[in-house]
């Protein structure tokens, strides 16, 4: 993506605000704007800036980097805006980060994650042969050629310990079901999607042919992902450089499971259970339906909706780097305060994610608005897990 | 020249420091607007929170002699939220609560900042039973920006310019104090401009120049529990008067507007009016349709005037969504802008209006396009005149500009008054103004603002600049 | 120092001595108002023809420092034309010409000395498709005089009469003259807008900044059948919802609400009157049954709004209801004394049931029967609550009676969280003590740069 390519779309951008909103304008839904509040951090601020930057008449500099990067890619202006244009929004702003990234102009956390990601195939520079370290004492296979699926874990579910259970929870349910599969453990590498939206075209390539060559080599056909955000990179972008591959989030495999009656999932405890839509699936790949299914299909499981769910849910502000690079900061107009918020405000026990960006930055956010021992944290795998467990007592 | 350290220091302690901004990316996105007029220099760019806070960087600007000028979300298309004389954009959109709705007495108390989608929601949610008039604007435009600058929207035909549905204002004045006027500043309640020596009228209109409004009182209706519209289509601008005089005396529209254009080809040299009607039954809209379907007959405009139960059902959304989608327009030259000249004039001038905007239009290579709202049962007309341009061509946004200049032109010709006109606007507007009006109007701004530091080169006279 | 007679002199020679006096007969007559004012005396009386006529006045007045006082209808009853300061009473009424009817954009230029008989008049021969509103006041009642002091009537569902002012012409202290309003920029006064307001610091300022000499007012259209449906009101707390009710359709044309104590009535009746306009029998049929239909089974026994169709009313009662202006004046006469003044208070609609269960302990601790009327302005956005007191003018202790029930019922209307309309000095004294400081501290620098001698009727608001 380079910005000369969107010469024609971006100064059609009229800067009206629609993008801020839901689409029932309840809620100013934009993570960055509703942060940051001046007009430079929405995306019609960041549309024009990067004209400007264009023609020359701003230039680049550490704070324009910083307005790009707080962007978490999440996909609510291209939701609202009106315009024909509005699907390359994204586009547009990854092609600005290029650009800067060409300058050498990036914040220090941004560069860092490049950094770490080059050198560590992670961003905390935790050492790869660690990498499977989330399974050890599990039964989890690695992958060997014959095996049905790959499930891919991805950087947070390798190395975050909190993510890390969401992981094996996943892992011991395909267990559970007898599903052929298996992991790459230390030989996984980082899918890139970050990378990618970030900026740094040329690593996401090095990091997607070097994945797309092991599995390859491997035989691998299909795979499920644990991050809707590696669903997104090797569903729409590994095409682009020859990796061809059937991929689906864990979700959908988990909706098929159940839907194909591979796996009945005993009756868990009575929970209210709200359900928080990731970016990634939600309104980048549509995918609002199968997590909900999947909650549903657990006795026990009382699912109440947010008042803003679907295409309207808030980003919880970890995208575009943000969980690692940290841009757009703490405070209570955080997103992923305001998530929070806006799921304990439901009544609900439990918040069920689907996304190990978004387990990362609930995590802090509950702990930050002082709901840890209202609001219990889940991924929908883990509910399942629960259900499991408590059958067996 | 104030030390620009000093000053940048002394806002950081009032609002914090993610709140001011004196960095490139800032000022350059507040020195520009949506619109075809060329950026103007900022010098510091402040979100405050609280009225305390507008208070103390008021008092600043006015120790400091710092032009300061409010800002709501900015889509006047008149540059009037970009400083003609640098110094503080204040950008008002923090201070955005909904502080009180009073169902009874069908009133909103809000911040500055609550944008038209902010307030649509919550009474969506809380007051179903009510509504206030929405703009063809959208969401995110202020309410207080709309009614400030006499604004229009889907409640004008019945209920007048926005402005009239002011109940009140909290003002931070030039000074740094702070005031209420209207019926809130001896009541509770914010019910009316009430019964006392009107002083509200003196923040409606004059651009931020007489003073920062923080709270805003707005009338608010009732919401119909039904709602349609019908259409008329005819092709002589000249039954238009007479025609809109027709259906505003039965007094059952609750919305009516009329749009010529000349693409798609088939609207070309069409008047459509279309006439929005609303009522809590069925039965109000039946016989509400049945008196505008046959208000033409047995008239000698009979032939002339064809009537259509409502647009295809396919659009029928399109037509009955809140804000309507006018914003659209900004594309048709694929160039992300538009501006249009709004004109207010009396019902009897908008044929004129229209035969002679289709000239200015075709001069400047574009096609005309016009929408036209009646407002307050026929009083009068806002006549706009749109043109789109392509903001990468800048040949195309001196053509928008220039369409612009002699439209204000042939508006104060006609005796229209053009609507939030930008600088030059102004002043072919002052050049037609009763010299001891503007005498009086510029004595009052002097009067209230003594240092000129609010929104300094607004309504004023021409003069060199130095 | 100039002396009185070299003062009648000059203004001798600006409009004749037909239309000039200080003897002690006019003297007298404009020294008091129909109401329950303390008589102040003025020192003269002069009647101009002309806008000019009236600049030269004031040239003259601002000179020499001499207050000015305009007079229309004069029929405020709180003593708004009588001067507090003496000097030059102004009587407008020659100015009385109907200037301009715009059909198409539906408004009327007029001068300040039209009386509302006149226009009626005047529209229902030459214009039968429109009307003003009218308030419910003598016919001799002036409409610039109403409008400019937030008068309200039979139409102001469109709201008060002052929101109908499209503009005006004034004659400032300072001996110039200026349109405000769109007839600053164009020959047309269809609107007071887009400009800079202007027009507000003439309205309820009681002529303490300039002198209106034009003005322009919105016009409505007159529909070919008009009705009234009649209710009895049985409980005051009802009255926000029945209000509210139907002000949420756009279906009636006035609601108006009296109590009062009819002399051969053993107690207090309170009727709501609904008036309802249509151009076709199927219309106005359809309003009736709508508004029936709303009340039919409405509220708890005690609480109801109980239908009285016409046969039920006798036929005097429903003329004077369906009479345009309506015969309030019928009230100067109910102690046989020739007098009444009332105090009419802006309210939010949620507080009428306060404010009338409170009106009725003031009524009854000075020995009225409760009189009062009640008007929606707009759409439920607030109501005017009248509270009158009648005397006779020729017992003295019967007009002290009033004065202090007027007293007490400003006081009543402050504490509410009402305004007062149209005030006398009293209530304006305490208007003034309840407001916002520095909102006074503006009305004070507004007059000073409009009447720097303080000519303009001083001593209102609190003003010279």
């Amino acid at each position: 993506m380079i910005l000369e390519d969107y010469g024609d779309i971006i100064h059609r951008c009229f800067r009206c605000g629609y993008y801020k909103f839901t689409k029932d304008y309840s809620v100013v839904n934009c993570p960055s704007y509703n942060k940051f509040r001046m007009e430079t951090y929405s995306p019609g601020g960041r549309m024009w800036l990067i004209r400007a930057m264009m023609q020359g008449e701003i230039k680049s500099t550490q704070n324009l980097a910083k307005i790009l990067h707080t962007c978490t890619m999440c996909g609510n202006c291209v939701e609202e805006c009106r315009f024909k244009f509005n699907e390359d929004i994204m586009d547009i702003i990854t092609a600005g980060r290029i650009k800067l990234v060409e300058d050498g102009i990036t914040p220090p956390t941004v560069r860092d994650f490049f950094k770490n990601i080059y050198t560590n195939g992670n961003p905390w520079k935790e050492p790869q042969r660690e990498r499977g370290g989330w399974a050890k004492g599990t039964e989890m296979p690695l992958y060997s050629k014959g095996d049905e699926y790959l499930y891919y874990v991805g950087c947070i579910g390798s190395y975050d310990p909190r993510v890390q259970k969401m992981a094996r929870a996943f892992g011991d349910v395909l267990l559970e079901a007898g599903v052929s599969f298996g992991i790459l453990g230390q030989e996984e590498h980082c899918d890139g999607n970050e990378v990618y939206r970030m900026g740094e075209d040329g690593l996401f390539r090095y990091l997607a042919e070097k994945s797309i060559e092991l599995f390859k080599g491997k035989g691998i056909k299909k795979i499920i992902t644990l991050s809707p955000h590696a669903y997104n990179i090797m569903h729409n972008e590994y095409p682009n450089l020859g990796g061809e591959f059937e991929v689906l989030h864990y979700t959908q495999f988990l909706d098929k499971l159940i839907s194909d009656k591979r796996f009945l999932i005993p009756e868990g405890p009575d929970i209210n259970v709200t359900y928080h839509d990731p970016c990634f699936l939600g309104r980048w790949n549509k995918i609002y339906d199968e997590p909900r299914r999947v909650l549903s299909a657990i006795p026990g499981v009382n699912l109440l909706e947010m008042d803003n769910n679907r295409e309207n849910a808030i980003c919880c502000g970890g995208g575009g780097g943000n969980f690692y690079t940290d841009l757009i900061g703490s405070g209570d107009n955080s997103p992923s305060r305001i998530r929070a918020r806006q799921a304990y405000a439901t009544g609900a026990d439990v918040l069920a994610v689907a996304c190990p960006t978004c387990m990362t930055m609930f995590e802090d956010a509950i702990k930050a608005e002082d709901l840890d021992d209202k609001l219990i944290l889940k991924d929908i795998s883990e509910i399942i897990i629960d259900a499991y467990k408590l059958s067996k007592e | 020249m104030p030390n620009r350290q000093d000053v940048y220091s002394s806002l950081i302690g009032m609002v914090g420091e993610e709140f001011v901004s004196n960095r490139p990316e800032e000022l350059y996105l507040y020195s520009c607007d949506s619109s075809a007029n060329p950026p103007r220099r900022v010098d510091y760019v402040v979100m405050p929170k609280e009225v305390e806070e507008v208070q103390a960087i008021v008092r600043l600007a006015n120790d400091k002699k710092i032009p300061i000028v409010p800002m709501g979300a900015g889509l006047n298309l008149e540059a009037l939220t970009l400083p003609v004389h640098g110094g503080i954009v204040m950008d008002m959109k923090r201070m955005d609560r909904i502080l009180e709705v009073n169902e009874v007495d069908r009133y909103a108390l809000i911040e500055a900042g609550v944008s038209q989608g902010a307030l649509i929601s919550y009474l969506a949610d809380n007051h179903p039973g009510l509504q206030h008039s929405v703009p063809d604007a959208p969401p995110s435009a202020t309410i207080a920006g709309s009614a400030l600058i006499c604004g229009y929207g889907h409640l004008s035909t019945n209920y007048g310019t926005h402005s009239e549905m002011i109940n009140g204002l909290e003002v931070v004045l030039a000074s740094g104090d702070v005031c209420k006027v209207g019926s809130s500043f001896i009541s509770p309640y914010w019910f009316g401009r009430g019964t006392l020596p009107d002083l509200t009228g003196l923040f409606i209109g004059w651009f931020g120049t007489t003073g920062i409004i923080t709270k805003l009182a707005i009338r608010l209706y009732p919401k119909p529990k039904v709602r349609d519209m019908v259409i008329y289509m005819m092709k002589d601008p000249s039954l238009l008067p007479d025609a809109i005089y027709k259906i505003t005396h039965t007094q059952m529209a609750e919305d009516v507007s009329i749009i010529g254009q000349e693409r798609p080809e088939w609207m070309k040299g069409y008047q459509i009016i279309s006439v929005y009607i609303s009522g809590s039954l069925d039965a109000e809209l039946t016989l509400k349709r049945q008196i505008l379907k046959s208000l033409f007959k047995n008239t000698h405009v009979e032939d002339k005037i064809t009537f259509i139960e409502g647009p295809a059902p396919e659009l029928k959304d399109e037509f009955l969504e809140l804000p309507f989608f006018a914003t659209k327009v900004a594309d048709w030259k694929k160039g992300g802008g538009f501006e249009y000249a709004g004109a207010i004039m009396g019902l009897d001038k908008v044929a004129r209006a229209w035969e002679q905007g289709m000239g200015i239009a075709h001069r400047h290579d574009m096609l005309y396009s016009y929408a036209i709202r009646i407002v307050d049962g026929g009083h009068h007309v806002l006549f706009t005149y749109s043109y789109p341009f392509n903001r990468a061509d800048k040949d195309s946004m001196q053509k928008a500009l220039d369409a612009l200049s002699e439209t204000q032109a042939l508006a104060l010709d006609i005796g229209a008054i053009p609507w939030k006109p930008e600088l030059a606007g102004q002043k072919q507007v002052i050049e037609k103004m009763d010299p001891t009006t503007f005498n009086l109007l510029t004595e009052i701004k002097k009067t209230l603002d003594p240092n000129g530091i609010m929104n300094p080169g607004n309504w004023e006279a021409s003069q060199d600049d130095s | 120092m100039i002396t009185k007679d070299q003062v009648y002199n000059s203004i001798k020679e600006i409009v004749g001595d037909d239309f000039v006096s200080y003897s002690p007969e006019e003297l007298y007559i404009y020294s008091r108002d129909p109401g329950a004012s303390v008589p102040r005396m003025a020192d003269y009386v002069v009647m101009p023809k002309t806008t000019d006529d009236v600049l030269r006045i004031v040239g003259l007045a601002n000179t020499h420092s001499i207050p000015i006082v305009p007079i229309s209808g004069g029929l405020t009853l709180s003593g708004l034309a009588i001067p507090v300061r003496g000097g030059i009473v102004m009587d407008m009424r020659r100015m009385d010409r109907i200037l301009e009817v715009n059909e198409r954009s539906r408004y009327v230029i007029i001068e300040p000395g039209v009386s509302q008989g006149k226009l009626l008049s005047y529209l229902d021969k030459n214009y039968p498709q429109l009307r003003h509103s009218m308030p419910d006041a003598p016919p001799a009642a002036s409409v610039v005089g109403n409008a400019l002091i937030y008068g309200s009537g039979h139409l102001s569902k469109h709201g008060a009469h002052s929101e109908m002012i499209n503009g005006l012409e004034v004659v400032l202290a300072t001996g110039k003259v200026c349109k405000l309003g769109s007839c600053s920029v164009s020959p047309d006064w269809f609107g007071r807008g887009p400009l800079p307001d202007i027009t507000s610091l003439f309205i309820n300022w009681f002529a303490t900044t300039g002198i209106v000499t034009k003005l322009s007012l919105k016009l409505y259209p007159r529909h070919s059948k008009r009705d009234m449906l009649m209710f009895v009101l049985q409980d005051p707390d009802t009255i926000p919802d029945i209000v509210s009710k139907i002000t949420a359709t756009d279906m009636m044309e006035d609601v108006l609400m009296v109590a009062s104590k009819p002399p051969k009535a053993g107690s207090v009746i309170s009727l709501l009157t609904l008036y309802i306009t249509a151009d076709s029998e199927e219309e106005l049929v359809f309003k009736q049954d709508l508004f029936k239909d709303m009340f039919a089974d409405y509220g708890k026994e005690g609480s109801k709004l109980i239908y009285t169709p016409k046969e039920m009313l006798p036929p005097k009662l429903i003329r004077g209801f369906m009479e345009e202006p309506q015969y309030v004046a019928a009230t100067a006469d109910f102690k046989k004394g020739g007098g009444f003044e009332y105090v009419g208070v802006a309210m939010p609609l949620s507080m009428a049931p306060k404010a009338w269960k409170k009106g009725v302990e003031i009524a009854r601790k000075h020995g009225f029967d409760p009189l009062y009327t009640l008007r929606n302005i707009g759409y439920g956005h607030s109501i005017i609550l009248a509270f009158a007191y009648p005397f006779n003018r020729a017992d003295e202790d019967s007009i002290v009676k009033s004065r202090d029930a007027l007293a007490d019922t400003n006081e009543m209307a402050l504490e509410i969280g009402g305004t007062p309309w149209k005030s006398e000095l009293d209530g304006q004294e305490k208007i003034i003590e309840k407001m916002d400081p520095i909102t006074y501290s503006i009305m004070a620098r507004i007059k000073g740069l409009l009447d720097p001698n303080g000519i303009m009727n001083p001593g209102n608001w609190g003003m010279g």
